[in-house]
This record gives structure tokens, sequence and C-alpha cells, in this order.
């Protein structure tokens, strides 16, 4: 790497441990910026796993089948997301069920680990999917804890810009072996979404 | 121009690393307890002696039998593990849990021990029957009040290190003094399933 590549590549990786340092807040599954509902939008997808994975997944699920499946599911991922949101924060409560996020992260984590070719389509409409579902659910939490609905286009942006990296990330692979290590971050999204699914199922009391 | 194209390759890693470093369940537990699902889960695979061994037997076993093996057991221990885990959270009764994780630290520090090459279906099939004992030991111990996906992002990050740790150790396969070192790291891994065998029979 050259001398000015080294000092780049340092100064993210400084950076990225910077914001892991930095504690965030959530209030009632939402996060509070201070600097106004598009911020806190923003902030709420990169701070909260439960929408990060799924979106960071489908990304990498959509880079592996290439760079045209990658771009299809940006567009598509956002759109659905921003158009699910809209029709939770109208209806004012979940509209979907509550093991739907988690069976994203199963299905989305499954099919990353068995890595089989998936047509533009297929995964097309696996990210419209996520998007309604993850966006609704969204929606409904902006709407219950009484923000403004702009918030939503913070979280649209930020599922926007998430999805472009993760999916550049995963389309540039050409070696084996970092396919490889992206099919194992699958195989343990697939576990934790499995867990989480008995997490939903276990009896109360 | 290769350069170039390197250093564009490595800065979308490392700004996808930044983004997802900054989902914080260490900051989200100071008002909720996300932290402490967190690292509850991913303590409990490291706190016991008998779950550590076993899946550092795993990586090293899959060392030992070299590609695919090498990555297809990783990935196929937490996806069955999580099986067992699925089974104890809906309250579905395993029996001689603790006899089936003493006998695959037992039988997988013996696979690496004799460095063991049976077909890839047996090797995953023996690891996978192994891995629900261990889940369900980690749905059954689940803490009440532990963040449910942060207590499993936790405990499968933790087990999927362990399996790392396995691999990583397990390079020195290719060394002549390495293979035998490996072996005898078996053997210590196999007799103290004996261990906690005797323990989990007594």
């Amino acid at each position: 790497m050259s001398g000015i590549g080294a000092r780049r590549t340092a100064m993210i990786a400084g950076a990225a441990i910077g914001i892991a340092l930095i504690p965030g807040r959530v209030e009632a599954h939402l996060v509070t910026t201070g600097l106004g509902p598009i911020y806190d939008g923003v902030t709420h997808v990169v701070s909260t796993p439960d929408d990060l994975i799924p979106t960071v997944m489908l990304a990498l699920l959509a880079g592996l089948n290439g760079a045209a499946a990658g771009r299809r599911a940006l567009f598509a991922l956002t759109a659905a997301w921003l158009a699910g949101g809209g029709a939770g924060f109208v209806c004012g409560q979940p509209i979907v069920p509550s093991a739907a996020p988690v069976m994203s992260l199963l299905a989305l984590g499954a099919l990353t680990a068995a890595d089989r070719r998936l047509s533009s389509l297929v995964v097309t409409g696996i990210a419209v999917t996520a998007g309604l579902v993850h966006g609704a659910l969204n929606g409904a939490a902006v709407a219950a804890a009484g923000r403004e609905a702009i918030g939503l286009i913070g979280m649209g942006s930020t599922v926007f810009v998430v999805t472009a990296i993760a999916a550049a990330c995963a389309a540039s692979l050409r070696a084996a072996w970092p396919r490889l290590v992206v099919r194992v971050f699958g195989s343990w999204v697939a576990a934790i979404g499995l867990l989480m699914l008995g997490w939903e199922l276990r009896p109360v009391g | 121009m290769t350069r170039h194209v390197l250093d564009a390759v490595r800065l979308q890693w490392l700004t996808l690393l930044m983004v997802l470093v900054s989902a914080t369940p260490l900051s989200a537990h100071v008002l909720h307890g996300q932290a402490t699902g967190f690292l509850t889960g991913f303590g409990h695979p490291i706190s016991g002696l008998d779950h550590v061994l076993a899946m550092i037997a795993v990586g090293l076993w899959g060392a030992q039998l070299g590609a695919p093996a090498v990555w297809l057991l990783p990935v196929t221990f937490p996806m069955v593990m999580a099986i067992g885990g699925f089974m104890a959270l809906v309250g579905i009764p395993l029996p001689a849990v603790e006899i089936g994780i003493a006998a695959s630290a037992l039988l997988l520090g013996s696979m690496v021990a004799f460095e063991a090459r049976p077909n890839l279906g047996v090797a995953g099939t023996l690891v996978g029957v192994f891995a629900v004992f261990h889940g369900h030991a980690h749905g059954v111990e689940l803490p009440a009040g532990a963040n449910g996906l942060t207590y499993s992002i936790g405990f499968v990050v933790a087990t999927g290190c362990l399996h790392a740790v396995g691999i990583l150790f397990g390079g020195a396969y290719r060394w002549t003094a390495g293979k035998m070192v490996l072996r005898l790291t078996g053997v210590g891994i196999a007799a103290a399933g004996v261990a906690f065998f005797w323990s989990a029979v007594r």
C-alpha cells in the first residue's frame, strides 16, 4: 500500500474506533441525537443491530450475486424501507408480525451462508420484502414515540449508504476466501436469527 | 492502477467496518441492558472449559482436514448449535446435555489426536450432533432479563472466535513439529473430555 493510502486507511480505522466509543442514547427504541429528526433517523439505523444487521446481510447477499443485483437491491431496499416506513407511520402501530424481523435475519443469513446464485429479480424481491418489514416497524415506532415522520428520510438515507458500501464490498470480492468469510458471517447471522425465533416463541412465565 | 484499486477496496471494507462497529450494544446497554446481554452471551461459551475445548477442537480438526472442512465445520457448528438453543428456548428438553458436551470434548479431541479423516458428511454430522448439546446448554442457562438479540450475537460471535482460535492454531499443521503439537493438543482435549465425562456421570 502507498504511504498516502496507508495514512488514509489508518485515519478511517481510527475514525471507526472513535465512533465505536461514542455512547449512543436510545429512547423507546429510537435514538435522540439532539440534532433533529433526520439525524435521529440516520443514527437509529447504524446504532440498532435489529436494523443494521439485516441491512448489511441483504447488501452482502446482493453483492455476492453481482454488481447488477447489488445496484437493484440498493434502490429497491431503500424505496421499500421508505414506503414501509410511511405505511407504518400512517397506521401508527406495527402492521407486520413481531417475528418478521427475526425471520429476515434467519433467511438473509441462511441465503448468504448458502451462497447460491440468485437472479437479480429474486434479490430485488427479497430486498423489497425486507425493506417493507423493517420500514413498517420503524415507521410505527416513530409514530408511537410521537416523533416527526421526516426521521424516516434519515433512516432511508442511512440504509442507502450502508447498502451501497456493503454491496460494493461484496461485489468486489474475487478470491475464494473472502467470499468464505462472508458466508461464515452469514451462518452466524442465521444462527442469531434462529435463536431470536426461539426467543419469540419461548413460553412466558 | 492496481494499487489504487486495492486501496479503494480496503477503504470500502474499512468504511463498512466503521458502520458496523458504530452499532453499539455497549452504549445502548447503559439504558436497556443490551450490553449486559452481549457480554453475558459472549462470556457464556468462554466461561466453561468444556465448551472452550470442544469448540477449539472443531477448529483444530477443520485445520487438519483442510478445505472445505476448515470452513464447513465452523459454518455448521453455530447453525446447528442455534437449533439446540432454539429447542431450549421453546422448552423442548434434551436428555444428558452435560454428558453430550463431555463426549464432544472426548470425541473431537480424539479426532484431532488420531488425525481422523472421515468423509465430510460424517465429520459434519459428528460436529452437528454435538453442537445441539452445546446450543441447548446455552439456551437453558440464559439469564433472566438478558437482551435476546445482543445475547445471541454475543454467544454466536464468541463461538465463532473460539473456532477461529482453533483454526489459527491449526495453521501449525503445515510443519512436521506442528502436526505433533496438534495431535498432543488433541490428546489433552480428549483427556479433559474424560474428566468432564466423569464429572457428568458421577
